[in-house]
């Protein structure tokens, strides 16, 4: 059943999650949301596309999260001066897609006074001009732009003892670049200030001049620790606007690889948290337990991170009998070992001083920031895509979802073992049920002008694509949205009032991507 | 404590030896002289520097310090700032925002410097190439000396990139 949005036509997407679209006026894209704000509903996207070529100036779209499912409300935009009403009153997490939509296609978001709340760019940095929006359709795919003034106001915190900290954005560590401007008293963190888009790279055009099979590897490698789950929803997106399903043993097969992926992080995540908390036979144990499992990965289907092991129509990957057995005997093993380091770090004094009430996000914050994924969760959200709306196989799985109410590392570290547990239990449902049928399905042809969803959750939080096919089996524009989006603002908030030395344990817990969101 | 040493002792050593020296790895001549190299041994600092990379290439380079791999074993170790590291192991396409930055660790790095590019985007740009926001491969911003590919290069291929680097051309075997 659609969801119900007052005065607004919803009209079905095609494809293995419940979406629905709507074309709206600038009222009703604004009651729309206040609708959903109201009903306790969440923003997951928002991006802005260039249609003069097509219908006509700009358009943004909006996609809600609803009781249902997905409502994508489209905003038609006029060329001259397009603007649209606001939504970052409405849901905090848009003021930062809102500023991207307009560095890449120069459409303005708009509060009732006509003034729009942040006009600071986001992901142009000064490699083209402020007059110039790189995803415009006149800009050519290989065109290079002339460079700009690299300005940018960092908020100030003023009184007495007050001074700032900047840190990247190369790190000093082996991490992604980014920019933290900490404004501190002694060591307490008054205020952090994030800076991203360092690592724009024009993602979201170069799609554009590829075909929609093609794209599927660039899709992979948006964010390449969750390759799995950005190539599924991919994978969904295009199968839906193909008229396609896959068949069953390609979809068991994706989740074995989404949860695998899954199971990797965590271990990755687990190593690296007792490290910053000072315990580093942590990280030595959980690597080498890492390490094993991306072997066997390359083993059983050919890649330790398993890209483009998911693609378009099924799997490009199989399990014989004798992988599977072997895959059901490690999986074995690592419950058994997890366990016992479960039991160390639970029983570590000095880590659990560490972690916990450390880097505490509560759930009314969460709530407000509309944050989702596992510090959703860790923060009293139970919210799972696997589990609801649900996606196939995970309807017959039924993966039980991990929570916590305290919202600090710890918590974030407790969800992350129960989640590697679940992994591995649905891996072992996976292999022991594993159905019979083919890996791959032909496509079909896709319609131009057909728009697809897909919505999977990654290990880190729900992973969307939003594609739009073009002519001849062309992208005509893709959007893949990344839980860091929701999530990277929820760490200003976590880290207040902590101590300095504190947030590299902090940042580690949420673990966000940059690349995910700096496309 | 007594869980941690029985667990230490369970699983006991697993590093494994590393790979040997590729020449073909190589981009153009060698640098630096034999003399250098010998003083400079295997005690090699490593900073990293992600320059637009998808992330997945970090990945294999924290692999790097896994007990199999043990990178720290062989002396090579991975340090804060530019200013301490003998080498700049360099992941991803260059982005446009990235540019400047990368150009100033570089320039912070005292020499002689060693550069590896790591992964396909950091040897030709990768399935991102070059356009408004990318610069595309390492070598068109900085001058690279060892460059390994891969989608992401295994932590093996990773740290022969890191060893041929090194290696003077006449100890690597052909």
């Amino acid at each position: 059943m659609a969801p119900l949005l007052p005065g607004i036509q919803l009209e079905q997407i095609a494809g293995a999650v419940p979406a629905w679209r709507a074309a709206v006026d600038a009222h009703r894209w604004r009651s729309g949301c206040e609708a959903v704000a109201h009903a306790g509903g969440r923003l997951a996207a928002l991006w802005a596309s260039d249609e003069r070529d097509a219908a006509g100036g700009f358009s943004v779209r909006a996609l809600l999260v609803t009781f249902e499912g997905l409502a994508c409300l489209e905003l038609a935009l006029p060329e001259q001066a397009p603007a649209y009403p606001d939504l970052s009153d409405l849901f905090a997490c848009a003021a930062r897609m809102q500023r991207a939509a307009f560095d890449l296609v120069g459409v303005r978001a708009a509060n009732p006074q006509g003034a729009t709340p942040d006009a600071r760019g986001w992901l142009r940095h000064g490699a083209w001009r402020d007059d110039v929006y790189p995803l415009r359709r006149d800009v050519r795919p290989g065109a290079t732009l002339a460079p700009d003034e690299n300005r940018y106001a960092f908020v100030q915190v003023a009184g007495d003892g007050v001074h700032e900290v900047p840190v990247g954005p190369v790190h000093a560590g082996i991490i992604e670049p980014g920019h933290f401007r900490f404004s501190i008293v002694g060591e307490r963190v008054l205020r952090l200030e994030e800076r991203l888009g360092y690592k724009h790279k024009g993602i979201e055009k170069r799609f554009e001049s590829l075909s929609l099979q093609e794209a599927a590897r660039l899709a992979g490698r948006v964010s390449g620790d969750s390759t799995v789950a950005y190539a599924w929803a991919y994978a969904m997106a295009l199968e839906g606007i193909a008229g396609m399903q896959p068949g069953r043993r390609a979809v068991f097969l994706r989740a074995l690889l989404l949860e695998r992926e899954r199971i990797a992080n965590h271990l990755g995540d687990l190593g690296a948290l007792g490290n910053d908390g000072g315990l580093a036979f942590g990280l030595a144990q959980f690597s080498r337990l890492k390490e094993d499992l991306l072997r066997s990965n390359a083993r059983v289907f050919d890649h330790r991170y398993l890209m483009d092991r998911v693609v378009p129509g099924g799997v490009a990957c199989d399990v014989d009998p004798a992988a599977a057995r072997a895959l059901l005997e490690q999986g074995e093993q690592l419950a058994s070992e997890l366990r016992s380091l479960r039991a160390i770090y639970y029983d570590h004094s000095g880590l659990q001083d560490r972690c916990i009430t450390c880097g505490r996000l509560t759930p009314r914050t969460a709530a407000l920031l509309g944050i989702v994924g596992l510090a959703a969760r860790a923060s009293g959200h139970a919210m799972d895509a696997r589990c609801h709306p649900g996606y196939a196989p995970y309807g017959e799985l039924e993966p039980a979802v991990a929570s916590h109410r305290n919202g600090d590392v710890a918590a974030r570290i407790v969800v992350r073992f129960e989640e590697a547990f679940e992994s591995l239990r649905l891996q072992r449902l996976i292999l022991e049920r594993l159905p019979e049928g083919e890996l791959r399905a032909p496509l079909g042809a896709a319609a131009d002008g057909a728009f697809g969803i897909g919505w999977v959750e990654g290990w880190r939080g729900e992973v969307i694509v939003a594609l739009h096919a073009g002519a001849g089996g062309r992208v005509r524009r893709c959007h893949p949205h990344d839980p860091s989006w929701q999530n990277w603002p929820a760490l200003e908030h976590a880290v207040i009032g902590n101590i300095v030395p504190d947030f590299p344990l902090i940042n580690k817990s949420f673990n966000l991507s940059y690349a995910g969101v700096d496309l | 404590m007594h869980k941690i040493l029985l667990k230490i002792a369970q699983v006991g050593l697993r590093s494994e030896p590393p790979p040997p020296a590729d020449e073909v790895l190589r981009q153009g001549a060698a640098r630096l002289n034999e003399e250098v190299l010998r003083l400079l041994g295997r005690a090699l600092a490593i900073r990293h520097v992600d320059a637009g990379s998808c992330n997945g290439c970090e990945l294999e380079i924290h692999a790097l310090n896994n007990p199999y791999y043990n990178l720290e074993g062989l002396g090579i170790k991975f340090v804060a700032s530019p200013r301490h590291a003998d080498l700049l192991l360099v992941t991803g396409p260059v982005s446009r925002n990235m540019e400047e930055a990368l150009r100033r660790t570089y320039d912070a790095t005292p020499g002689p410097k060693l550069v590896v590019a790591v992964g396909d985007c950091g040897c030709d740009g990768g399935i991102f190439g070059e356009n408004y926001a990318s610069r595309g491969r390492a070598a068109n911003v900085i001058p690279v000396d060892v460059a390994v590919p891969g989608c992401p290069p295994a932590p093996a291929a990773i740290m022969q990139a890191i060893v041929t680097a090194v290696t003077p051309v006449a100890a690597v075997k052909r």
